[in-house]
């Protein structure tokens, strides 16, 4: 069933007075917020499985970075990897070079790197009169390709070994090493940031965003500079990216070129495109659902060889055909779409 | 008043020539209409006016500003409005949403991030909705109402602009004469609020709307005047009946 078709059944059940269907995205939330919370204790016997759950936490912030541009914005940025390794890339430059790894001046620092690059970038490929999809898609993955080249040769950080030995995260003396503090601080954040991209994307804001992603030209002619909008949520995504590069820097004590070049690249998109884009839990269910299979199944002798494979396949069958991903499947395309005016009560009934 | 002046407008795609060197005034209250044959130039040169292309020659100056250069949007704010032939409302949006994003593209961007005007306008958007008959279809999906519909919900955010000039391309292509007449009835008390351009092809529905026509054919000004002049206009008369 089409996308059109399903939302003019959905329309049409609701004009002829049936019941509005239970929203599905607050309990899906819920569930996950329940999951995270609830992992430690679970999993307090396996430290193993809480790197795991806390480079999925890293990670997701990627993913959301990448559907705040895609998802909501229609921004195809290719490259967003580039706004995790270099901020991971000065956190861990600041803690050698300078000594320096407190929590209040490292994190505001990657953010602030990740945002400031994120701007420089859209400077170049979003502005200008009508720069094509295609065109943004193609720029920003030959900056991330071009950053990992160029670390990838320069002695000063590290080459192609990139910086290992990162200092741990400090907050006064205290520091945040790898398990259930680090796994917590990690918690907090990707609430802090998914709780603020919420509100984002919800507010009168995000309806600009929502109206870009499906006709900037039309917002143009209604009086919005589309490309002030563009370049505000594409920077906001690099401040996103930018603290997820750096808790990863710590947590893994290592950053290196691959940390921004095409490959990770590609893994956010696909975690957002398996999750499901628009959605914000999808990016974080997508990166769960990889994240926790890599795992499992690259352990298992018989198909380690062949599991990328498998991979490959299952998110081609996904984008073929489930392109509203895994989210998608219980959330209606009209809820995910959602209202951002006011409610009213029988609005909609009487047509 | 003059609100609107073109002069000189020539516009080429490659080696066709869309306008040859048009001259048009819109009086500030008057609804003006665009009349002329297909392929005569009338979308292009209301595209041309609104922004959506750049003028390979000639000047357009709108409430005595020099827009000639100027992007859509800053057309826009200074207070034209274009309605597109084909449908643009954003059909992933609810019709509410459609209204609210019309209502509220004055808005500052602080204002947008921490939504201080949705409660005002929440009773401008069911007013402008209210208008053209969609009140009761604000939740639903843009995308899912009759072609009609679409088009009304397209007048509405122009309409919501507030703009000193409003120009609709073809209001009423593909309607039923009944949605024809329903069209006429919504636009006629808008004459209060702004100056409109339009270009249709329902020659009865423009001779009941405008009190002036400028027609176009291929790509220059034949004539221009009253209803009554145009339709005794010899000119005119040459080129429909030679076409027909």
């Amino acid at each position: 069933m089409s996308a059109q078709q399903s939302v003019a059944d959905e329309s049409s059940a609701k004009r002829s007075g049936l019941r509005r269907p239970l929203r599905m995205l607050p309990l899906i939330e819920l569930a996950v917020l329940c999951v995270i919370v609830a992992a430690p204790f679970a999993l307090n016997g396996r430290p193993d499985l809480i790197t795991l759950f806390t480079n999925i936490i890293i990670l997701s912030l990627l993913a959301i970075s990448f559907d705040l541009c895609w998802g909501f914005s229609g921004i195809l940025s290719f490259g967003q990897a580039l706004f995790f390794g270099v901020p991971g890339y000065v956190i861990a430059l600041v803690g050698r070079d300078l000594g320096i790894s407190q929590i209040w001046l490292t994190i505001p620092l990657a953010m602030l790197t990740g945002l400031l690059l994120a701007f420089v970038v859209a400077l170049f490929l979003l502005v200008g009169r009508r720069p094509t999809p295609i065109f943004v898609a193609l720029g920003t993955l030959t900056g991330s390709y071009a950053a990992e080249r160029l670390v990838s040769g320069w002695q000063y950080v590290g080459a192609g070994n990139g910086l290992s030995a990162v200092k741990l995260l400090q907050m006064g003396s205290y520091e945040f090493v790898e398990g259930i503090e680090f796994y917590s601080l990690a918690c907090v954040i990707l609430l802090a940031v998914y709780l603020g991209a919420r509100a984002l994307v919800r507010s009168q804001f995000g309806l600009v965003l929502a109206g870009i992603r499906q006709n900037e030209e039309r917002l143009a002619f209604l009086g919005y500079r589309v490309q002030i909008f563009k370049m505000l949520v594409f920077s906001l995504a690099g401040m996103i990216s930018g603290v997820a590069g750096a808790l990863y820097s710590y947590h893994q004590g290592f950053i290196g070129p691959g940390n921004m070049g095409p490959g990770l690249s590609t893994q956010a998109v696909i975690y957002c495109l398996l999750g499901g884009p628009g959605t914000l839990i999808g990016p974080v269910i997508g990166t769960a659902v990889i994240e926790l299979l890599t795992y499992v199944l690259a352990d298992i002798e018989s198909i380690r060889q062949f599991w990328p494979v498998f991979l490959g396949f299952v998110l081609l069958g996904i984008i073929l055909f489930q392109p509203n991903g895994i989210v998608g499947v219980a959330v209606s395309i009209r809820e995910r779409i959602g209202s951002y005016g006011l409610r009213r009560k029988g609005a909609g009934r009487q047509g | 008043m003059t609100l609107l002046k073109v002069t000189s407008l020539t516009k080429m795609f490659g080696q066709l020539r869309a306008l040859d060197g048009v001259d048009l005034t819109v009086r500030a209250g008057t609804f003006h209409g665009l009349i002329g044959p297909n392929g005569s130039g009338k979308s292009t040169l209301l595209k041309v006016i609104a922004g959506a292309y750049a003028p390979t020659s000639g000047t357009i100056r709108f409430d005595d500003i020099n827009i000639t250069g100027a992007p859509p949007f800053e057309r826009a704010r200074a207070g034209l409005s274009l309605k597109f032939q084909i449908t643009s409302v954003l059909p992933e949006l609810s019709v509410y949403d459609n209204v609210l994003l019309a209502l509220q593209s004055r808005d500052r961007l602080v204002s947008l991030l921490s939504s201080r005007t949705r409660r005002i306008l929440d009773d401008k958007v069911m007013a402008a909705l209210d208008r053209f008959g969609l009140a009761g279809r604000a939740d639903d999906l843009a995308g899912v109402l009759s072609h009609g519909q679409q088009q009304w919900l397209e007048i509405a955010l122009a309409l919501a602009c507030r703009p000193k000039l409003l120009l609709l391309d073809e209001p009423t292509g593909g309607m039923s004469p009944e949605e024809r007449r329903v069209t006429g009835d919504l636009l006629r008390p808008i004459r209060s609020e702004c100056t409109l351009v339009i270009v249709e092809h329902d020659i009865d529905f423009i001779k009941n709307l405008c009190d002036c026509l400028t027609v176009l054919d291929q790509g220059r000004v034949l004539d221009e005047g009253s209803i009554e002049q145009i339709e005794h206009s010899t000119k005119v008369q040459e080129v429909y009946t030679s076409r027909v």
